[in-house]
């Protein structure tokens, strides 16, 4: 198992380039006209997931985005999936 | 380096990627039969997404001496119209013994809808009457962890499945642990956005152990990787995982869980 040095070596600058791109995707996403829907909530919801104490923070965040309703769906209203657990009032 | 690829949509790739496959040291590969992107018209349909699993595909992949098996079933996003389903179950029994087809799936829920969990149910029911393996998707993103709650809630109620013959796949950090707790084998996908990425699949390894673990591309129609496996094989190196644990994961493992079929031969 490498060290956390021989980790750092090994991947600080790409977790540095994806922390500065999701800075960089908030602040768009502020730029940007019209509102921002529960997807950006939750996102900046889970961002404090990252400073808690390890280990268990990407779990964390999983378990943050998503849908912890327990109860089976009459039927699908449509398909796909979108990243964040969707209010009832939100339209697909 | 030689490696199973255990899960691939391969009806969605080019022949050059069966190419780069061998290239890669890919010995075998497995294709569960799935969601094509979009829904079928009709039964007839998935007749002939059968006859290409089992008669086609394994030809295109022999020309570049890989192993092609398949799995069978009608998939989650699918299953939400049970009459529908039904229809298209009822063709398995004319194709599961093809010398090629190893078990069922990849079967499970989508949408986590009643409907879903019922079809998904009656399909463990056909593979526990042909005494075949199981493979089962979880869902997408949002719905994993609710809908991997509720698979293993179900599996709990057939009492005669040997737990060691079903493999639940795209497991992710929030879900492996439920998965391999209670007994079953586990997969986690290697894709570029969605599911696992190679460093965090390999985390999982590290924290989880080896045993009951394999890695697919899951390469399909969308945003995937057909080289996923070995490219995460070599971020293992870099990682200080010697070769036979990496051996063990990319090889061993897959060829322990799909020899419980008597087809799957390598």
């Amino acid at each position: 198992m490498p060290s956390k040095t021989e980790l750092l070596d090994l991947q600080f600058i790409g977790a540095r380039a994806r922390l500065i791109d999701l800075a960089a995707f908030l602040d768009r996403i502020d730029r940007h006209p019209g509102e921002a829907d529960y997807r950006y909530d939750a996102l900046k919801k889970a961002l404090p997931i990252l400073l808690g104490e390890g280990p268990g923070r990407a779990r964390a965040v999983l378990e943050a985005l998503s849908d912890q309703d327990g109860g089976l769906l009459p039927h699908a209203a449509f398909q796909g999936a979108f990243g964040a657990p969707r209010p009832a009032t939100h339209a697909p | 380096m030689k490696y199973i690829e255990p899960h691939a949509h391969m009806v969605s790739r080019t022949t050059d990627d069966y190419e780069k496959l061998a290239l890669a040291g890919c010995e075998a590969l497995c294709e569960p039969a799935f969601w094509a992107g979009f829904d079928r018209s009709s039964a007839d349909g998935f007749f002939d997404y059968f006859r290409q699993l089992t008669e086609y595909e394994p030809k295109r992949a022999a020309k570049f001496g890989i192993r092609h098996y398949s799995w069978l079933c009608i998939n989650p996003k699918e299953a939400d119209d049970p009459a529908f389903a039904r229809e298209v179950m009822s063709l398995i029994p004319e194709f599961i013994g093809r010398p090629s087809v190893l078990g069922i799936g990849e079967i499970g829920l989508n949408k986590n809808t009643r409907n879903e969990l019922a079809i998904f149910e009656e399909h463990v029911q056909i593979a526990l009457d042909h005494d075949v393996p199981v493979l089962i998707h979880t869902p997408h993103l949002e719905d994993k962890l609710k809908g991997t709650r509720l698979i293993l809630d179900s599996l709990a109620g057939f009492g005669k499945l040997d737990r060691g013959k079903v493999i639940i796949d795209h497991v992710e950090e929030h879900t492996v642990g439920l998965v391999l707790d209670a007994g079953y084998w586990a997969g986690m996908t290697l894709y570029p956005e969605s599911k696992c990425t190679p460093d965090r699949a390999i985390d999982i390894l590290e924290l989880h152990g080896t045993e009951r673990l394999w890695m697919n591309s899951a390469c399909d129609w969308g945003v995937s990787d057909p080289l996923a496996v070995p490219k995460c094989a070599l971020e293992m190196k870099r990682r200080h995982h010697d070769a036979a644990q990496i051996h063990e994961i990319v090889f061993e493992n897959p060829r322990r869980f799909l020899s419980q079929s008597p087809k799957f031969v390598l």
